[in-house]
């Protein structure tokens, strides 16, 4: 990718079940804090679900949140966030040259299902279905909603990516930047989920669905009591500008985007596959211009399954077979699995592991299963080390589609 | 339900489909349009809500009688007492 302009991070915005900035989030991952609720899933009942508390008023009137969806806040609220954060002087950016890039696991299923509740009402007579349902539901929605927004008129979409969305949406702005499709790019993912029964019925159905009568602590990926995915909402999105504009504004940068692969298993619709996820990490290493020891902290996609959480470390154990200094790490253990946000997510709160050289761990596990005890992987309690240079943010997900994005602190060679 | 009733039927509907609007000084005579921020999708929220709440149906062809307070209570009035409310 040396050919190619670089591309790097210089904003950001979030909401996690335990945290609406990246201090706060932050923070809460440094200090062990798991924050999992128990919601009243229709036709389900209680179930663990990590929620988000930020104010969607902050950005949008009362009507938009009305009309639109729930992922529409979540994507308003965190590329909002991300313009602050990034310095850019909003007025004098040419909005046709900005893009909206975003992750989704899925789209339009909690409107659908909230229709169907509604007209069953009614005697299920459809002329009590929204003329709302269209808009809401079609896949580019919560992209489509940012752009409203905040005025901008470049390209949006969304990138339907299972859980591989995060960093697919990160992946997507990186490409359009070096084509030079844009000037800047909003791109991240987002997630509604918690507000979906099927969802949730569908790992419920599959055994995959985590239960713990302590909801914080159901979410235990690496555990050998581990039961399954805790299933939560959020969303993170990032500015990501070339290198060349972002220095020439003077634009603090967090980080620069140093590789990345995306392949498919091809092999089984849920059943992960590690020698797949293995030429994945491998691909974006080489792309990267890297060797595994380069990396110094993995953030882990483990979701608490029973065999998708073996099957990740087999591949990890493979790639870093030889790398004291690698420290491998999990978020879903705090904050849940948060679907298309996910990988964004997830690779946010270890950004600033670049300056403050902590390395936050996987919680909740109280008996290590044997088949996923890997030699950097931290355990309860965070770690302090010497230097961190790169990051490795893994996310897969269902039909077999694996992501591996690397990040690097700006300024390393 | 007298005409001043429905007017606040309507505007009750309002309130919620457009939560931002101030409904205080809305003037009856006047076109809902022309004080407030309703676009088309409102109307069909104000539609589908007097469909809902209220039984009443408002064909395609007679949107337009929905233009102000007035003009609603006119059009709907009669509608109501059909209803026996």
């Amino acid at each position: 990718m040396s050919s190619k302009p670089r591309i790097v991070i210089t904003g950001l915005g979030l909401t996690a079940p335990n945290g609406n900035s990246l201090g706060e989030f932050r923070a809460n991952l440094l200090a062990g804090k798991a924050r999992i609720a128990v919601i009243d899933v229709r036709h389900m009942g209680p179930q663990p679900a990590g929620v988000c508390d930020f104010d969607a008023t902050k950005w949008q009137k009362r009507k938009e949140i009305r009309n639109g969806t729930r992922v529409g806040s979540i994507s308003i609220f965190c590329a909002r966030e991300a313009l602050g954060d990034s310095g850019l002087d909003w007025d004098k950016v040419d909005k046709s040259r900005v893009g909206v890039y975003l992750g989704i696991t899925e789209h339009g299923n909690v409107e659908t299902e909230n229709e169907i509740h509604n007209i069953s009402q009614f005697g299920n007579d459809t002329k009590y279905w929204t003329h709302h349902h269209n808009p809401r539901t079609v896949a580019n929605n919560p992209a489509g909603e940012v752009t409203m927004n905040m005025g901008i008129t470049g390209p949006h979409y969304t990138i339907g990516a299972a859980c591989a969305a995060g960093n697919a949406g990160l992946i997507q702005a990186a490409q359009m930047l070096q084509l030079g499709e844009v000037d800047v790019a909003f791109a991240g993912g987002v997630s509604e989920s918690i507000h979906t029964f099927g969802i949730f019925a569908g790992f419920k159905n599959q055994g995959a669905l985590g239960a713990h009568e302590d909801p914080t602590k159901a979410s235990r990926p690496f555990d050998k009591h581990r039961n399954g995915i805790v299933i939560s909402e959020g969303g993170a999105i990032y500015v990501l500008e070339r290198l060349d504009d972002a220095l020439a504004r003077g634009a603090r940068i967090i980080a620069e985007i140093a590789g990345w692969c995306i392949n498919s298993d091809a092999t089984d619709a849920v059943l992960p596959n590690p020698e797949r996820q293995t030429e994945c990490v491998r691909m974006a290493l080489r792309r990267a211009g890297m060797k595994p020891q380069d990396i110094h902290i993995v953030s882990t996609h483990a979701t608490a399954t029973a065999l998708g959480d073996v099957q990740e470390c087999t591949a990890l154990r493979t790639v870093f077979a030889d790398c004291p200094d690698t420290r491998i790490n999990n978020t879903k253990s705090f904050i849940g699995h948060c679907m298309g946000a996910a990988g964004a997510l997830e690779l946010a709160g270890n950004l600033p592991s670049f300056h403050d050289h902590w390395v936050h761990p996987t919680i909740n596990i109280e008996e290590l299963d044997p088949e996923c005890a890997l030699p950097g992987l931290v355990i309860n309690q965070p770690v302090k080390v010497g230097r961190v240079d790169a990051i490795l943010n893994n996310s897969f997900g269902m039909l077999g589609i694996n992501s591996a994005l690397i990040v690097k602190k700006y300024g390393v060679a | 339900m007298t005409k001043d009733d429905i007017k606040q039927v309507v505007l009750d509907i309002i309130a919620d489909i457009a939560p931002d609007e101030d409904l205080t000084a809305v003037k009856p005579e006047v076109r809902l349009r022309d004080q407030l921020s309703l676009d088309s999708m409102d109307f069909l929220d104000i539609v589908m809500e007097l469909r809902k709440k209220h039984g009443i149906e408002v064909p395609e062809a007679d949107y337009v009688q929905l233009a102000s307070l007035d003009s609603c209570a006119e059009y709907l009035h009669p509608k109501f007492e059909a209803k026996g409310k």
